[in-house]
């Protein structure tokens, strides 16, 4: 069956050269200075740059943060899950989990002052902005306490002081968008950059290209991530690209493939990026990385990919249970010890949730605010021209 | 002779400039604050778009300027000449033939902070652009609940030209000024463009800000208070262009001096006519939001409006205006609601064609008399 050809290729065994410490000291979950050598799973591909190496230095302080925070975004998507069934959730809801060793990656990498914008599988780029689940719940249930005060809902989730603009709608718009934060930034002088993603159905998008061209005419810090999971909607990639090598599509832009189930890959890549586009403009870097989940909660995800190739990538590539094989490798917690994060995390996800529904409805008088900043006493209208108006402050 | 200047003069205190090429300029002492100034300077709608860019770039260095040509060509229609020597090029910026990419890049710079004016050659490419208008500017404030404004200018010249076809000639005031969230505004004297665009770049909403490639090239007097640098004018009020208790003649844009110019053929001929039919002519200058106010106030005082524009006739303006005048003000109407628009095809190019397809003053003359009972209305033949 044709679905089923090219899906071998997304099951790449996790490495086992996994170094292995000798010394039977067992290691702090809190150690910040001891410092752990890992080895990504599969060396960087690059396209027009010399790609970094694979090895990377790290401490058990951060391979238990990558531990929690991706068991937290994990465990916030299930929910969302079946908050979505349960009806408590309204209209589209998009789904990372799989995905989530780029948005705990990429924050290993950066600050809060670099900029994020993503499209609108942005739950969990939320949480790693340092929005918290209360926010998101209550956000998802359109209700006042949200983190758009429930005028926005899934796919409008915004942390400006943290440095993540969105939560966008439109497939691709984003990437322009990203690249004029990046222009803002190098207009003002700092020494920051702004990362754009993008899918690998927003890849073709020809607006993409058309900032591209302008990002490295002009030597912009921006930094496209094609967070390609292989299937745009319904459309496998190579149904929709003639070139489905993403990271090579910016011809001129250098670029790299990284495994995206692999959270020190995109570390280091990003990582990599942030020097480069700070030197040398915009670069490219392509996430090889899987969503469990189908593209909305209305598309159940198997009608265009098996049930043995969703399965598989769990069972060889899942970036949770890659990091907790290192934890538990290099004795810096027990299985048990592990068990009882999730268990806590599962916790909290839950109370989040009743703190969530506990949320009122936004006022009705919010139907008409921040259409303006300055609406300068003018009058909007409600369905009901007659019945329903309000003056825009 | 002394009988035409007195009417200029009282009408609204501002000579109609256009039309009157040969005959001599009077100042009119009539105003107060113009009392101050001996002899009042005229000043062109480029120079009065030029002179806003340039003092608002130097008075904030985060607004800077993005198109096509805006630099090294000192712009396609001259606007932003001389910009790119005063600023450089790190603040006037030659973009590729790329709207959708330039527009979106213009909008992250805003969500930023950054105060962009981003140039449409004409508004006919802004369509190529026109998801970053609507759904990537006009939308965020209210999907962030307001942590992420957009200080955006779109401007570019809009509406048709002369003889330059079907694809370059449309006015796009109707369609953005449907969108919640956009600001619109469409100047016409060089007033006008001066305060208006001012107050488009320090406004911190998005605003689309619609020229017209005909009025560049036309001078209005300008007043010292309009030429100096603090100068703005608010945005979503409507100005009085000139004084009548007959009829209301909204217009905006290029159709503003039309609307003028019918306003003094009528006023002759009433003259020699039993009534003397004075016109009031509401100049818009904002579409978005629109001083309904000022509108119906004057509908209250004359009881009869004509709507005048140059796009399309189908969910235009003037059907805006109409609506919104017979829900606030239906009972003070003693005539249907004259609506003059663009003919409803698109732009053609033979001259004769064009000229039936965009609003001549005859036909603001026409409708002004059907609202007055001064003639019959006639069928539409073909």
């Amino acid at each position: 069956m044709a679905l089923t050809h090219r899906s071998t290729n997304l099951l790449k065994p996790l490495s086992a050269a996994v170094p292995f410490t000798s010394s039977l000291r067992r290691l702090f979950s809190t150690d910040d200075a001891t410092a752990i050598t890992v080895e990504t799973s599969v060396p960087f591909t690059g396209h027009k740059c010399d790609p970094p190496p694979r090895t990377i230095d790290t401490t058990p302080k951060e391979l238990m943060t990558f531990f929690r925070d991706m068991a937290t975004m994990r465990r916030m998507e299930i929910a969302a899950d079946s908050l979505y069934k349960a009806k408590l959730i309204r209209g589209f809801c998009h789904l990372y989990d799989g995905q989530e060793a780029v948005a705990v990656g990429m924050e290993a990498a950066i600050t809060k002052k670099d900029c994020i914008i993503t499209a609108y599988r942005d739950h969990c780029i939320f949480l790693g902005r340092g929005g918290t689940l209360v926010e998101a719940f209550t956000e998802l249930m359109g209700r006042r306490d949200g983190c758009s005060r429930g005028k926005g809902g899934s796919m409008h989730f915004y942390k400006k002081e943290s440095g993540f603009y969105g939560g966008h709608g439109i497939v691709g718009a984003q990437v322009p968008l990203g690249i004029g934060l990046a222009f803002a930034q190098k207009y003002s002088k700092e020494e920051h950059v702004a990362f754009a993603l993008y899918g690998d159905g927003a890849a073709n998008q020809g607006q993409l290209f058309e900032a591209l061209n302008m990002a490295a005419l002009w030597d912009l810090p921006a930094i496209l991530v094609c967070e390609n999971n292989h299937y745009g909607m319904g459309t496998a990639e190579w149904r929709a690209a003639k070139s489905p090598a993403y990271y090579k599509r910016g011809d001129y832009v250098p670029g790299l493939k990284v495994d995206g189930m692999d959270a020190f890959a995109v570390k280091q890549a990003c990582k990599f990026a942030k020097e480069h586009a700070l030197k040398n403009g915009p670069i490219i870097l392509e996430m090889d990385t899987y969503r469990y989940h189908g593209h909305s909660m209305s598309d159940p995800g198997s009608t265009y990919r098996t049930r043995d190739e969703i399965s598989g990538v769990r069972q060889e590539r899942d970036p949770l249970e890659r990091i907790r094989k290192l934890i538990l490798s290099h004795d810096i917690a027990t299985e048990k010890e592990l068990k009882d994060i999730e268990k806590e995390i599962r916790k909290e996800v839950d109370e989040a949730i009743a703190q969530a529904k506990e949320s009122p409805m936004p006022d009705p008088s919010e139907l008409f605010t921040n259409v303006y900043v300055k609406g300068f006493g003018v009058q909007s209208f409600g369905a009901d021209r007659k019945e329903v108006r309000a003056i825009l402050p | 002779m002394w009988g035409i200047i007195r009417q200029k003069v009282g009408a609204g205190g501002f000579p109609v400039p256009i039309l009157e090429q040969s005959l001599p300029r009077l100042r009119p002492a009539v105003s107060a604050w113009r009392r101050y100034s001996s002899a009042a300077k005229e000043m062109t709608v480029r120079d009065a778009l030029n002179s806003a860019l340039d003092e608002e770039m130097s008075a904030d260095p985060k607004v800077f300027l993005m198109g096509e040509e805006v630099g090294e060509y000192q712009g396609a229609y001259k606007i932003s000449k001389g910009l790119l020597e005063k600023y450089g090029p790190d603040r006037v910026l030659d973009t590729p033939i790329t709207e959708a990419g330039f527009a979106g890049i213009g909008v992250g710079a805003a969500y930023y902070g950054l105060r962009p004016i981003v140039e449409f050659m004409t508004f006919n490419f802004s369509m190529q652009a026109i998801d970053h208008i609507i759904n990537s500017a006009a939308k965020s404030n209210y999907m962030s609940a307001g942590q992420i404004n957009v200080p955006i200018v779109f401007r570019g010249p809009n509406g048709a030209a002369a003889g330059v076809g079907a694809q370059h000639s449309q006015c796009y005031a109707a369609w953005f000024g449907a969108c919640p969230g956009l600001k619109v505004l469409a100047p016409y004297s060089s007033e006008d463009a001066r305060g208006l665009l001012k107050a488009a770049i320090r406004d911190p909403d998005p605003v689309v800000f619609l020229e017209n490639e005909l009025l560049y090239g036309e001078s209005f007097p300008i007043s010292a208070e309009a030429l100096d640098s603090s100068f703005c004018l608010p945005i979503g009020k409507a100005k009085i262009e000139r004084e009548g208790k007959d009829v209301t003649i909204t217009a905006f844009s290029k159709m503003v001096g039309y609307a003028l110019k019918a306003a003094e053929i009528l006023a002759k001929e009433g003259i020699s006519a039993e009534r003397f039919v004075t016109k009031q002519v509401i100049n818009l200058r904002s579409i978005r939001p629109l001083d309904t106010a000022t509108i119906n106030a004057s509908v209250r005082k004359t009881n009869r409006l004509v709507t005048v524009e140059e796009g399309f006739p189908q969910h235009g303006v003037g059907a805006e205006i109409c609506t919104s005048v017979i829900e606030e003000s239906f009972i003070y109407l003693d005539a249907p609601v004259e609506r003059i628009a663009g003919a409803d095809v698109p732009m053609p190019y033979a001259a004769n064609l064009e000229r039936m397809a965009v609003p001549q003053v005859e036909d603001i003359v026409c409708a002004v008399k059907r609202a007055c009972y001064r003639s019959v209305p006639m069928t539409a033949t073909a």
